[in-house]
């Protein structure tokens, strides 16, 4: 049934800190390794070493200037993947009952069995986070890793996120957001977390930091005093040999 | 939007044969017999027709039926089973009508309904969609309604009530352009919002995801149809509305007739190619399109 709940038990969802993101594209690699090899079909690649590659990714990076009105710009690398909605567009086009937002966790998923393909669910998502693999013919989209977070088989640090994990950073958080205790709750409250796009009304769980504004250029640096040439006349000795260079004939000077 | 030919041809044509179906629905004095069967075949090929094309873009066409589970929530599910509906009164209809000179009354008006209901569906797939905003309006409605009863008007050689509603669905037409040209703006969406970094200063993309295309990139941003917008705009209004108006006020012939009909249904493609290549997605944004 497309029907969103009207209450799920947790939140589970991501906090992403655009601040601390270096743009390495790990949580990239990593999102695409893992959920090629489980949950549903693989992610298809297509002309892999021919002319114009492409694929299938649940989570891209994407890189953003930021120009402010005075000062000197901001590079902000942008990571992207499914924000599980709490009031998910995507659930509710579904003609299928294909897309669906779980009760117990929140997170949003596709049962690939009975997707058909209509693509319509990553026309009602504004945030690109849905692709339809062009080999499977079926709608892909980030599960939150939901073969990771509660696989026993796996040690106990491997049941987060794969991007969560491989972020060299510590840039990506995973927890639940509706627990105002949790970690990602508290992240969210002290640095100011915010929602994409938040006029479309979707509600999103996954939150993002702000970076923190840039140092100024103009301001004085701790280090700039020992950066100070030293002498700027020679002295002693190296005083006495610049003089008597000078007064040898054949000098440029 | 990428103009997907199947989804053009679909709702271009399905859109006249609900049309034509309404009309011999609503008819106090439907034909029957032979001519029964001439305007019935036209209107079960154009309805069905235009469905079966339109599962030719779907991943896996076989699960189709699939799609008629989830009517309480979704637009493209009452679509589908609002068309199968109103298909199976109509057939029944068009059965009495053929071969027995019945005519259910009841069960046309039925049937008339369904068909209406049916392209009133297909336009709510679009009309419902907060990620384009030149699509989420009522008078996407409007249109996709007004040009199915002027077309199916016009097939069913209702001079009248074609000449009228052409100049409805015309008016629908001016005004929905009018309004789609600002509607992205309007909405206050940007990529300042997308990234939640607009109060900082000017957002720019600097660099993709990826330096080849992807999905995404080819569904959602099509800047190529923009071009030569307006010169289509100018090419569809002439061949949907003005031509066959002119046909149908000179005395009648059946060769105006046919070019009315055959302008209208070129006019009404090309209007709907237009409809998905200039409509902007709000995904285009992350990318640093429009
Ligand atoms: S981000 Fe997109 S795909 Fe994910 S829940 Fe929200 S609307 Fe759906
Ligand atoms: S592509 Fe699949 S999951 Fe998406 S709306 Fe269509 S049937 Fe549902
Ligand atoms: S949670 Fe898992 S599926 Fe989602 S972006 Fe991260 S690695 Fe990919």
């Amino acid at each position: 049934m497309t029907d969103l709940p009207t209450k799920t038990d947790r939140t589970l969802g991501l906090v992403i800190d655009l601040d601390t993101c270096v743009g390495c594209h790990a949580c990239v690699i990593s999102c695409k390794g893992w959920n090629t090899e489980n949950y549903g079909a693989p992610l298809s690649d297509q002309r892999p070493y021919g002319t114009e590659p492409m694929g299938t990714f649940l989570n891209r990076v994407h890189s953003y200037e930021v120009q402010p009105e005075q000062g000197n710009a901001q590079t902000v690398h942008f990571p992207k993947s499914c924000l599980h909605c709490e009031n998910a567009p995507c659930v509710t086009v579904c003609p299928t009952g294909a897309s669906y937002k779980r009760v117990e966790d929140g997170i949003v998923l596709v049962n690939e069995d009975h997707c058909i393909g209509c693509g319509l669910c990553a026309w009602a998502c504004p945030y690109g986070a849905r692709e339809l693999d062009q080999a499977e013919g079926v709608m892909k989209k980030c599960t939150l890793c939901v073969d990771r977070i509660y696989n026993e088989n796996l040690p106990k640090e491997d049941q987060i996120p794969s991007c969560v994990r491989t972020c060299p950073a510590g840039a990506r958080h995973f927890g639940d957001l509706s627990d105002p205790n949790s970690d990602v709750s508290q992240l969210v409250e002290s640095r100011g977390g915010f929602d994409l796009m938040p006029e479309m009304g979707t509600l999103p769980v996954n939150k993002y930091l702000p970076p923190r504004l840039k140092d100024s250029w103009d301001d004085q640096s701790l280090l700039a005093p020992l950066l100070e040439p030293v002498a700027e006349e020679p002295k002693g000795f190296l005083g006495w040999l610049d003089n008597a260079l000078d007064k040898l004939p054949g000098g440029t000077a | 939007m990428h103009p997907a030919p199947s989804v053009i041809v679909f709702s271009t044509l399905s859109g006249l044969g609900f049309g034509l179906l309404f009309w011999l629905g609503i008819d106090a004095n439907p034909p029957t017999g032979l001519a029964a069967f001439i305007f019935f075949a036209i209107a079960f090929a154009l309805a069905v027709g235009g469905l079966l094309s339109s599962t030719f873009h779907l991943g896996h066409p076989e699960r189709a039926w699939r799609a008629l589970s989830q009517w309480r929530s979704s637009w493209l599910s009452r679509e589908g089973v609002s068309a199968i509906l109103a298909l199976l009164c109509m057939g029944i209809y068009a059965i009495d009508l053929i071969f027995l000179q019945i005519h259910a009354t009841a069960l046309g008006l039925i049937g008339a309904a369904l068909s209406l209901f049916t392209v009133f569906t297909t336009s709510m797939i679009y009309a419902q969609l907060d990620t384009v905003p030149r699509w989420k309006t009522p008078l996407t409605p409007a249109l996709y309604l007004s040009f199915s009863l002027a077309g199916g008007a016009l097939l069913s050689g209702r001079v009248n009530f074609a000449i009228l509603l052409l100049v409805i669905a015309a008016i629908c037409q001016f005004i929905w352009w009018q309004r789609g040209d600002v509607a992205l703006s309007d909405s206050g969406t940007d990529l300042g919002t997308a990234t939640g970094l607009g109060e900082r200063g000017t957002v720019r993309s600097m660099a993709h995801p990826h330096t080849a295309p992807n999905y995404l990139v080819k569904e959602f941003i099509f800047v190529i149809g923009r071009k030569h917008a307006q010169k289509l705009r100018r090419i569809a209004f002439g061949l949907t509305f003005v031509l066959p108006i002119i046909c149908l006020l000179l005395p009648f012939s059946h060769v105006l007739a046919i070019i009315a009909v055959f302008s209208h249904i070129a006019g009404v493609a090309t209007s709907r190619w237009l409809f998905f290549a200039e409509a902007e997605h709000v995904v285009g944004l992350y990318y640093g399109a429009r």
